[in-house]
């Protein structure tokens, strides 16, 4: 039991005449998630400052220990608070909580510890979470909230899929990421008064969205194909990933990063998972899967419109992503990223997309399991995956990070050539046990 | 046109130039000192010299350092390990292995089969560097080193993850007498086993093997402990300190440069200030004057004579990099003081600082005497010294004399860091440095070494630099590499010095002591050690702090000070301390062996005297010396591990199944085991872990920073293969049993799905069953017929109702399990209360049982004479309570119990001891609510990390101080 008498509840009361701040993650899902928070009546703020300051703001007020991604949410957060800029008697903070097995659970905890020592006590802190974890009068997620943000998630992955499968091969310079940001801004206009929510909406934009980056006039050459996945976090944040994409942009690659919506069902798909494996109510997990059925539809909609233009890389359904990662982790395995980042590293592979970064906090617990612990069996798999594990951590500097990833770059750039040639460079797998068995 | 290779390591640059054939036709190589434009284009101008005709000319540049160089010269650049791979398929065509220690790197490179490339990682030592460190901290060269070790007799197992830890580990090994031949040859050993552990992760390493880079090309002892581990004769082939040099310009295809006009542009290239910095440390020739005074910098210390009867109190601190003794009067004035490097070993220092005392006073009348540090057991030994002192009892006493009301003391030493606060008097607080974070003194004075400075010309450098770099606060391999990048930055040395100065203050303040702010820290504090001696290291920790602070004039003497009070506080009837004429025919000798007393196996040290008297080190209990010890000891760690022992393997009428005994399974063997048992399989549980056990499976780890824990598991997976069983049963189970304590019942990740791993990892199960289906045993009802399918699945039918009624009898030997545990630790307790003894609650996990795991810790502390239980023994007596963290893991749910169970006692004869095994994620976060909970009730809350490291002098301190705090605690309230 949680420690509650120190709580600040955001109440109904501040929701009039507070300010929330919010740590940036996804920066395209976010800037339209900030919206749907918007159109609720909430003011909300999100923080996208990148200054070195964070990070010593962090260390100073976490355990260093903690992982990368406490350090750097709640550093951002403090820094933006003694910034002079909010007033901090009217200002709230928002963080999500999982709730899972992963200490990532607890961030949000530190963060309120963190407040307390920087003598700023008194800020609420806003947990977001769909378990029940923690409640504040002011602040209500359900259903409704529930759709529009998976909406949000949805228009984000739409964006960002197509934004990198556009932009390294486009023939003006720039073109690309300008439509982005329309569509960002559009997007967010209709979320802001109510709209775009509904799934026949949803459908017309999204065929409007993907012919818009059909229209580009591109120019496609062969180019390494790199896909990142990882601690959610590092995974999206260049923050914490000194500006990953970025790096891959600069050195010629083209970049795809799996949605967000994934992990969202993953969260979901779990609790129904820990029915079928462990038992439990029978009622309860009907409507999990009601609610499942449901939510896919905004999935359906994303993958159908996507495959309408042959051009692009359609994303796997989450369902399908499972079934993916089957034949090397159980399903039952849901802390931090789960079977959901060896699912994604398999999809990369299935989409020619077999250079792959795991990005992870320096000791990341789940990633021992699910990323550094399964590349020997997914290389089992497939021979021709190339993939890097690059640790992220206050300590670890670009130089070093850049040069793992170049080494990778330099041995794709290999196989890309060779790939031209016709000819394929002589790999083959140790014998592996493909009979371990599993929970089927 | 000749073609120019330039590799650009991390401390040494490296040349080659190819004529059309591809021949060799000059090469160099040389340090360079982080002056990688200079010297680089000094280099190339050699070339230039050496080739007159040629002024179109190839040019490639590899290496670490060399990347931002090269994109801002404009010059071609290429990966150094890429680099490797095209010089050796071109050179080396056979090889199947190639493996690279480099200044900083360390890699290897499967080259048939499925190629694959391993470099180390954010963590990692085993590297030239590491060896420098290490050469440094024996006072030798490496080639030195190679050849001491050549004439090894025995090897120590050295912690084999990172520099830090091995200097742990080969700092007592010093002061215990051991030989250096035979700690050059454990070094070397230790860079092997991490190569191998840290590297090849799941490959074996096998074929022809070729060795490249500085350390394998210059230590061939290195080269024979690598042949020796691998089972194979590596080859080190000509130009082996080349071949990256060779793939850059062998990777040149069309791309050439004016070679004078390069030459010209790396000359004039200035590289931008683009490092992060902070404030300097003094803004001005004045205000460091100032600072000066305040502190009477450079002021020599003060003596006075002896006083009457010549009466006098001797104080030796053997510390881990220096020896320090003093001399004190009758009232307590200094009269003499020596601070000598310590460069291995202690004795003959201590004793050429004896000798010194007694021909200086011949007419001494010592009175008392004490040691306290590292070497405090060896040298009360060898001199036959009164007494030992913890080293931070020493150091309150001496603080004390400075600064009567002092409520806080900062030591930073050479290889460790302690800060304690004082409360009521008694010490109340103590933090050491974890093996991880000790940058400290002689990690300034490794880098002052590598620039060719001494730690007090390189410290002062730092003193007017205008912008220090912000290296912020971390472990000693990290600062490597953030160094390395502040110097690819273009920043000066003074910056950097100053940069280094401010961080190890960083890593005390934020690594070590976690303050949030300076406030808490207190108002009196005192700093103290060596290093505060250099102005730049006390001007940082003032800036940092935001306080002044009091630096005594003898700061570096203080061990050694305090330890003169407490034998002047404490004086025996007679001094025993070693006559001048005994002194002068002094003489000690070191022989190594291995004890056979458990199966511990630990490697001693035995110092003879030339007065028969021996002093052994290297143990990690009393066995081996022989003590007397009548106390029965109390030990709930030993009742815990014959409970455990009766569940002993046996065959049964059906299958065997083998159980790992790792993590999770330490405490539901008694449950799998009676499962199995009613169903008529037979079962073989693992063998204890060993080192060598875990030897067996360490290639098959896939990540090294995983907790230790974990990675024995492999071995033991490794274990029950051989041993030949029919199915290996090792569930995966993402939760718990729910005992009520928290918000919810998980298992760490870790433990939760390492099964996962396993199954992913050990190839050698591909022959057998393995059985790691998710279970939940927390859904007692559920639980039979979701195992009924797996068994059916596996091993045909099982009726159902015998597999429901095999369950309950399994939940109810688990819980009788625990009953009992619980019952013999309140027996313990109540016991503990009635003959007045302290007790230590050994906080861990139920695997920190495993002796491997814990090196003895347990044993340790019932040698201290106190009665030791376990946290899951007192859990149930307390209910569900507030935290301020999500309570959501079962095992650590159990710590904060523990905690509220010690809180709540006021028993101050109860203390806790946090065991927390490197790595582990979830402990960065009980720690803190453990401490929580203790300190609202003024408790003194001890951790103690541990890891493959195997020495415990610095647990032996923690303990010891912690029982010396404990008992002026109870004075005081008292």
């Amino acid at each position: 039991m949680i420690d509650n008498k120190d709580r600040i509840e955001f109440t109904r009361e501040m929701k009039s005449n507070y300010k929330i701040l919010f740590p940036n993650m996804a920066d395209i899902h976010f800037r339209i998630l900030q919206k749907v928070f918007l159109n609720y009546g909430y003011d909300i703020e999100l923080l996208t400052t990148a200054d070195s300051g964070i990070i010593e703001e962090g260390l100073k007020y976490v355990h260093n220990d903690t992982c990368y991604p406490a350090l750097l949410t709640i550093g951002q957060l403090l820094t933006a608070l003694k910034s002079g800029k909010y007033d901090v008697n009217r200002t709230a903070v928002m963080m999500s909580q999982t709730g899972g097995g992963c200490r990532a659970s607890n961030y949000i905890h530190l963060l309120r510890k963190a407040l307390k020592n920087s003598g700023m006590g008194q800020v609420p802190v806003i947990s977001v979470n769909v378990a029940g974890l923690e409640k504040n009068s002011g602040f209500k997620i359900n259903l409704p909230v529930i759709r529009r943000a998976i909406a949000a998630l949805a228009y984000g992955d739409l964006l960002m899929l197509l934004n990198n499968q556009t932009k390294p091969y486009e023939v003006r310079k720039g073109e690309s990421f300008a439509n982005t940001l329309k569509w960002v801004d559009f997007i967010s206009d209709r979320f802001a008064n109510g709209r775009a929510f509904s799934q026949r909406e949803l459908k017309g934009y999204f065929s409007r969205i993907v012919k818009s980056y059909a229209d580009i006039e591109v120019n496609v050459t062969p180019k390494v194909k790199v896909g990142i996945v990882g601690e959610i976090y590092v995974k999206y944040s260049a923050l914490a990933n000194n500006g990953l994409e970025d790096f891959l942009a600069s050195e010629g690659c083209e970049v795809m990063v799996p949605g967000l919506l994934g992990f969202a069902f993953y969260c979901l798909m779990n609790n129904i998972e820990d029915i079928n494996l462990y038992g439990g109510s029978p009622a309860k997990k009907a409507a999990l899967e009601a609610l499942l059925k449901y939510l896919t539809k905004f999935e359906t909609c994303l993958i159908d419109a996507v495959r309408a233009e042959p051009r692009f890389t359609a994303p796997a359904s989450a369902a399908e992503l499972r079934e993916l990662a089957d034949p090397v982790i159980g399903r039952g395995c849901k802390m931090g990223e789960g079977w959901l980042l060896t699912a994604e590293i398999m999809e990369l592979i299935s989409h020619g997309y077999e250079n792959v970064i795991c990005a992870q906090p320096f000791g990341c617990l789940p990633n021992h399991i699910v990323g550094k612990g399964m590349i020997r069996k997914i290389r089992s798999l497939h021979p021709e995956a190339n993939i890097v594990p690059i640790d992220y951590d206050p300590g670890a500097t670009r130089v070093n990070q850049e040069n793992r990833i170049k080494l990778m770059l330099a041995v794709a750039r290999e196989n890309l050539k060779s790939g031209e040639d016709g000819i394929k460079i002589a790999v083959f797998s140790p014998d592996y046990d493909k009979k371990a068995v599993k929970n089927s | 046109m000749i073609r120019i290779g330039l590799d650009v390591g991390s401390t040494t640059l490296k040349c080659v130039v190819l004529n059309e054939a591809d021949e060799v036709i000059f090469k160099k190589y040389e340090r360079h000192f982080s002056q990688i434009s200079e010297k680089s284009a000094e280099m190339l101008s050699e070339i230039r010299d050496n080739f007159p005709n040629e002024q179109i000319v190839g040019l490639c540049v590899s290496g670490s350092a060399g990347m931002g160089f090269a994109e801002q010269a404009g010059i071609p650049f290429v990966q150094e390990v890429y680099a490797t791979r095209v010089s050796v398929k071109r050179l080396l065509p056979e090889t199947d292995v190639v493996i690279e220690l480099g200044g900083e790197d360390a890699k290897i490179l499967f080259i048939s089969g499925m190629m694959e490339v391993r470099m180390n990682g954010t963590c990692a030592g085993g590297t030239g560097a590491f060896i420098d460190q290490m050469s440094t901290l024996l006072g030798i060269t490496p080639a030195e080193m190679n050849e001491l070790a050549s004439r090894h007799s025995k090897i120590y197992s050295v912690a084999s993850r990172c520099g830090v830890f091995a200097k742990s580990d080969i700092q007592p090994l010093l002061n215990q007498g051991a030989q250096k031949s035979d700690i050059s040859a454990s070094i070397f050993a230790a860079v092997v086993n991490q190569t191998i552990a840290g590297l090849a992760q799941g490959r074996e390493i096998s074929g022809n093997i070729v060795y490249l880079g500085g350390p394998l090309t210059f230590l061939s002892e290195l080269r024979t402990l690598f042949d020796k581990a691998l089972g194979r004769n590596g080859l080190c082939p000509e130009n082996s300190l080349y071949y990256v040099a060779l793939g850059a310009a062998l990777m040149n295809g069309g791309s050439c440069v004016d070679l004078h006009e390069t030459v010209e542009r790396i000359r004039s290239f200035s590289s931008s200030e683009g490092f992060r910095s902070c404030h300097p440390l003094f803004t001005s020739e004045e205000e460091y004057a100032a600072f000066r005074k305040r502190h009477k910098s450079g002021e020599a210390i003060e003596y006075h004579p002896l006083l009457e009867g010549n009466r006098a109190y001797i104080g030796i601190d053997a510390g881990s990099t220096t020896v320090k003794g003093v001399v004190l009067n009758e009232n307590g004035e200094l009269v003499f003081s020596k601070y000598l490097q310590n460069s291995g070993n202690p004795v003959p220092i201590v004793q050429g600082f004896l000798k010194e005392v007694y021909s200086k006073f011949p007419d001494i009348n010592i009175v008392s005497s004490a040691s306290t540090g590292y070497g405090e057991e060896i040298i009360k030994n060898a001199f036959h010294i009164d007494m030992g002192v913890v080293e931070t009892i020493a150091h309150f006493s001496a603080a004390r004399e400075f600064d009567p009301d002092v409520d806080f003391i900062i030591d930073i030493g050479g290889q460790d860091i302690k800060c304690f606060k004082i409360q009521n008097g008694a010490i109340d607080n103590i933090f050491l440095n974890e093996a991880c974070s000790s940058g400290c003194g002689s990690f300034l004075q490794t880098f002052a070494g590598a620039l060719g400075f001494s730690i007090s010309e390189f410290a002062a450098k730092g003193i007017l630099a205008e912008r220090p770099v912000d290296l912020g606060s971390r472990c000693t391999v990290f600062m490597n590499s953030s160094v390395k990048q502040a110097q690819k930055d273009g920043a000066s040395i003074e910056n950097i010095s100053a940069g280094l100065s401010l961080s190890v203050v960083k890593n005390a303040l934020y690594k070590v002591i976690r303050v949030a702010n300076s406030d808490s820290l207190g108002k009196h504090i005192v700093v103290q050690g060596g290093t505060f001696l250099n102005d730049a290291v006390l001007r940082a920790f003032e800036q940092e702090t935001g306080k002044n602070v009091t630096r005594p004039p003898i700061a570096g003497l203080m061990g050694a000070y305090g330890a003169a009070l407490y034998a002047k506080q404490n004086p025996p009837e007679k001094s025993g301390i070693i006559s001048p004429e005994r002194l002068d025919s002094f003489t000690h000798s070191v022989q190594a062996i291995t004890c056979n007393g458990c199966q511990n196996n630990c490697r001693l040290t035995v110092n003879t005297f030339d007065d028969g008297g021996k002093f052994i080190g290297g143990n990690r209990c009393e066995k081996p010396l022989a003590l007397k010890n009548t106390n029965k000891k109390y030990n709930l760690y030993d009742y815990k591990k014959e409970l455990l022992a009766s569940y002993a393997s046996f065959k049964g009428e059906r299958e065997t199944i083998g159980i790992p005994m790792g993590l999770n399974m330490f405490e539901l063997l008694p449950f799998w085991h009676t499962f199995f048992k009613s169903l008529g399989f037979g079962v073989t549980v693992s063998p204890e872990t060993t080192r060598k056990l875990y030897l067996k499976g360490q290639h098959t780890i896939p990540s090294d920073t995983v907790c230790y824990p974990a990675k024995v598991l492999h071995g033991h997976i490794e274990a029950l293969l051989e041993s030949g069983v029919d199915a290996i049963f090792y569930p995966c189970m993402s939760y718990n049993l729910d005992e009520g304590l928290g918000d919810n019942h998980f298992n760490c990740p870790v433990v939760a799905y390492y099964p996962e791993v396993i199954g992913a990892n050990v190839t050698a199960l591909s022959g057998t069953k393995y059985i790691y289906d998710y279970l939940g045993i927390h859904r007692r009802r559920d639980f039979p017929k979701k195992i009924h399918r797996i068994l059916e699945r596996e091993f045909g039918k099982i009726p159902l109702s015998d597999v429901k009624a095999a369950a309950e009898k399994a939940y109810e030997e688990y819980n009788g399990y625990m009953a009992r545990i619980r019952k013999r630790g309140k027996e313990y307790l109540s016991l503990a209360h009635e003959n007045g003894l302290p007790v230590i609650v050994l906080c861990g996990r139920p695997y920190h049982l495993d002796s491997e795991i814990n090196h003895g810790i347990d044993k340790l502390i019932c040698d201290c004479g106190a009665v030791l239980i376990t946290e899951d023994s007192i859990s149930d007596a307390v209910c569900e309570f507030p935290t301020t963290v999500l309570n959501q893991w079962t095992y650590h749910s159990r710590l904060y119990a523990a905690a509220k169970y010690i809180a709540d006692s006021g028993n101050l004869d109860i203390n806790l001891v946090q065991l927390v095994s490197f790595g582990c994620g979830v402990d960065a976060i009980t720690t803190d609510e453990v401490r929580k909970i203790l300190e609202k009730s003024n408790r003194i809350y001890t951790q103690i990390k541990i890891d493959e490291i195997t020495n415990l002098g610095a647990v032996k301190i923690r303990l010891r101080s912690l029982f010396a705090a404990a008992e002026q605690q109870k004075r005081y309230r008292n």
